[in-house]
């Protein structure tokens, strides 16, 4: 299949080579639909996102409210769910597929597609000086290949059995066996072919990145002298590429237990007294599948924030980011790494105690370069000339979390301490705010920071500081007592925990959180209103804005298609000259030769000159 | 002065569709690292059904191998610019693909034959992963065929000549990587059995 889009695409180029970008106008479909510019197909992720991202979080607040106020009766719900919530009350296995889908949706259709998609198409080809990325034509297939996901997906949770419902881990036998619970169906079906879809949606659009990145760098970008982000982007690409098929094999073989008999995953059940023909399967072999992409997942959705929040950061703090190449090797070795630790995920899935301390030990380490990121960042910060942008407050508070949520994950790697706090709410917390909130904010970090470039206006800031400090406060009140809860022994993925005394003295907890839950969603409408309002109203950006280093800033305000109407832009120096003694103003942009800044030079860039 | 600066000449060293097409080997390659560590993992904790392989897999490798000859005669002939030959050998590359899909299913017909089954409550994961390892090998190997179609197409329209060659040769890594595939499976089955 990838081969025949290759051919195809050679030939379009071969036909008329350089000139094929400004002089024909383009139709309505061509230009905002079926479009093969990357800012286009950035801006189709990052709608279909936040599309997403609404929905995810619509069903995080109904199972929030299940569990804060586990006595209420909802019957407003009824006329928007129907039978799910019969009586006012949620149906336990509406419950768990509300789980199941928010997990998948957040993790694969937001955080996923919706960042890496948006971020990476966006900005790979910008600041490294390229028209376009390496096959337009193949990154319009992975946004519409993605767009068939989405809508498979979308119809799932229409169905009358209702979605998957067998956790976003999707573990067998559960996700297996339609007898199980009714999410196992058709909903689990669905699911399947929908992730199928969209793996090789995300394998189009990494193997594209990898490409650009290495071939379509413009003169004198070197790769020692790319942005962060750049390599954020292009380590999440490579991440994608080798762990998503080991995925899809995991896919396929459930599919193939589900629907062709076959016994991979399963082993000897007897449900409802019946014993299943199936025999010999082995549903541990389905987690190692499942977390040796699972683990690095998780790392395709931080990284780009890395990224994201180093550039933003050195900019808004007028200060070179601190220690340039060991946050390139941090990130190579949390890379690295993320491949080795997967089994951190099953400790109590009964693991050899011994294998068990290697992936312990390896997990650990893990903590070295995370720390060695989060030094930097602050080190970049300290006695900065810190502009506290939108973008630059949700940077900050990206490393707070990232800090927050991380030194738990310190705690959870220890095997013996995982067993006691696995079930409970205490992981929930960890994740959270260590992968979900870290990776909002510094989504959200990149979008404050560059809607100048993709929509040529300015977001309103003080709507900004509002979105920003109620998202920011509520993911602390959401999250930090989830910590207590859990080393309380309060444990996760239950439906209704009132039949047990130990946990009644939680309630007044539950409701704070699910209340903090509530208002945090409700401000991102905020946050949808400047974006939807500044796209048509906001005030007029100018070129650069930020006053940045890196190439994007060098486009129009509305860059066409191919980016520079001119020739491509040349790269002399490294992105993070800021506030450089001696320079006339505080940022030097990469394409600034070293003959034109004579007074700031350093002397072994006197050589340059 | 600017030219004192040591540039790096990063203007495509490779072409970026090669580069693509490698980049989706590994990720072919990585599906099939999870298919064969699944296989070992699965068969260490025991209850597995051993058989023996089809003897019909043997001639098939040597057909893949003879394909895979076959394209590299087409793709020496390209670069000479000797255009009968490169039909005829791009021909005979798709015939003996097609030759080797149909003794992977009288393969298949033998392991049925054997009550070696895919599914059903008979089956056990070893031949289960034996129909997935093969199938998943077939359906990129159809890819391929649909691959060399197109090149094939385009050297009946004089296209494939020596200062044409991308596309012949982009065909010929993905057709020389799937004979390697299949003969690690190959080993790794008989190596397994």
């Amino acid at each position: 299949m990838s081969s025949t889009d290759i051919s195809l695409h050679n030939d379009v180029h071969s036909g008329h080579d350089e000139h094929h970008d400004d002089h024909h106008d383009q139709s309505f479909i061509e230009k905002y639909i079926f479009s093969q510019d990357h800012k286009v197909i950035a801006k189709q992720f990052l709608f279909a996102g936040i599309f997403w991202a609404i929905i995810g979080g619509t069903l995080s607040s109904l199972f929030r409210m299940q569990l804060g106020f586990p006595e209420a009766t909802f019957t407003f719900l009824e006329p928007l769910l129907g039978k799910w919530v019969e009586g006012g009350k949620l149906d336990p296995n509406f419950y768990l597929a509300l789980v199941t889908m928010h997990g998948t949706i957040m993790v694969f259709f937001v955080l996923t597609a919706g960042l890496s998609g948006t971020f990476s198409n966006f900005l790979i080809p910008l600041q490294l000086g390229a028209r376009d990325m390496a096959s337009g034509f193949m990154n319009m297939l992975s946004f519409w290949f993605f767009f068939i996901a989405s809508i498979i997906m979308f119809y799932s949770l229409f169905l009358e059995t209702g979605p998957a419902a067998g956790g976003w881990t999707v573990y067998p036998p559960l996700s297996a066996l339609p007898q199980a619970i009714p999410g196992s169906g058709a909903g689990m079906t669905l699911w399947l072919v929908s992730m199928a879809i969209f793996i090789v949606s995300q394998l189009l659009g990494g193997v594209n990145y990898i490409t650009t990145v290495i071939n379509l760098r413009t003169r004198g970008m070197s790769m020692a002298k790319m942005p962060l982000t750049i390599w954020a982007f292009f380590l999440t690409a490579v991440l994608g590429l080798l762990a998503f098929p080991v995925l899809f094999s995991a896919a396929l073989l459930l599919i193939f237990d589900r629907s062709f008999g076959t016994s991979f995953f399963l082993s000897d059940i007897y449900v409802a007294g019946e014993a299943l023909t199936h025999t010999g399967g082995s549903p541990i072999l389905f987690q190692h599948l499942f977390w040796f992409l699972g683990h690095p997942e998780v790392y395709i959705v931080i990284l780009p924030t890395f990224g994201i929040v180093s550039e933003v950061i050195s900019t808004c703090a007028r200060k070179p980011i601190f220690g340039y190449r060991a946050m390139i090797g941090s990130m190579l070795g949390i890379a690295l790494l993320s491949f080795v630790v997967w089994a951190h995920h099953m400790f109590v899935s009964g693991m050899n105690p011994f294998l068990g301390s290697v992936f312990m030990f390896l997990t650990l380490i893990i903590a070295v370069p995370s720390a060695v990121k989060v030094f930097n960042w602050i080190a970049t910060i300290w006695r900065g000339n810190i502009n506290f942008t939108p973008a630059m407050l949700y940077s900050i508070a990206f490393v707070s979390l990232f800090i927050s949520g991380g030194v738990t994950g310190i705690i959870l790697g220890n095997s013996a301490l995982d067993i006691q706090l696995h079930d409970t709410y205490f992981v929930v917390a960890h994740f959270h705010l260590v992968m979900g909130s870290a990776a909002f904010f510094g989504m959200f970090a990149g979008v404050y920071h560059w809607f100048p470039k993709m929509f040529g206006r300015m977001m309103d800031e003080k709507l900004g500081y509002v979105h920003f400090w109620i998202t920011f406060i509520c993911a602390y009140l959401i999250f930090m007592p989830m910590h207590y809860m859990g080393i309380a022994g309060f444990p996760r993925r239950y439906y209704t925990w009132t039949g047990f005394d130990t946990f009644s003295t939680f309630l007044d907890m539950n409701s704070f959180i699910t209340i903090a839950a509530i208002v945090v969603f409700v401000g991102q409408f905020i946050f949808l209103f400047n974006f939807f309002y500044s796209i048509f109203r906001g005030r007029r950006a100018t070129e650069n804005p930020w006053k940045s280093n890196t190439l994007e800033w060098t486009t129009p305000v509305n860059p066409g298609h191919g980016n520079w109407p001119g020739p491509l832009p040349v790269v002399y120096r490294w992105p993070y000259d800021y506030s450089k003694p001696g320079a006339q103003e505080d940022f030097i942009p990469q394409n600034v030769p070293f003959s034109q800044t004579a007074s700031s030079n350093l002397p072994h860039e006197r050589d340059f000159e | 002065m600017v030219d004192n600066i040591n540039f790096e000449s990063s203007q495509r060293r490779v072409n970026p569709l090669k580069f693509m097409l490698w980049l989706l080997i590994v990720s072919i390659v990585m599906m099939f690292a999870a298919f064969t560590s699944a296989y070992i993992v699965r068969r260490e904790e025991g209850n597995w059904l051993e058989f023996d392989l089809p003897s019909v897999l043997i001639i098939n490798t040597v057909v893949l191998l003879l394909s895979s000859i076959f394209l590299h005669w087409a793709y020496v002939s390209a670069k000479r610019d000797n255009v009968g030959s490169v039909k005829v050998g791009l021909c005979l590359t798709i015939a003996a693909g097609v030759a080797f899909l149909i003794g992977q299913w009288i393969g298949w017909g033998e392991l049925v034959d054997n009550q070696v089954f895919f599914g059903g409550h008979t089956a056990n994961p070893s031949g289960s992963f034996l129909y997935v390892l093969t199938g998943v090998h077939a359906f990129h190997l159809i890819t391929g065929l649909i691959f060399l179609i197109i090149v094939v197409i385009s050297a009946f329209k004089y296209k494939v000549h020596s200062r044409n060659l991308v596309r012949i040769e982009l065909c010929a890594i993905y057709w020389h990587f799937l004979g390697a595939l299949w003969i690690y499976l190959y080993l790794f089955l008989t190596l397994n059995h």
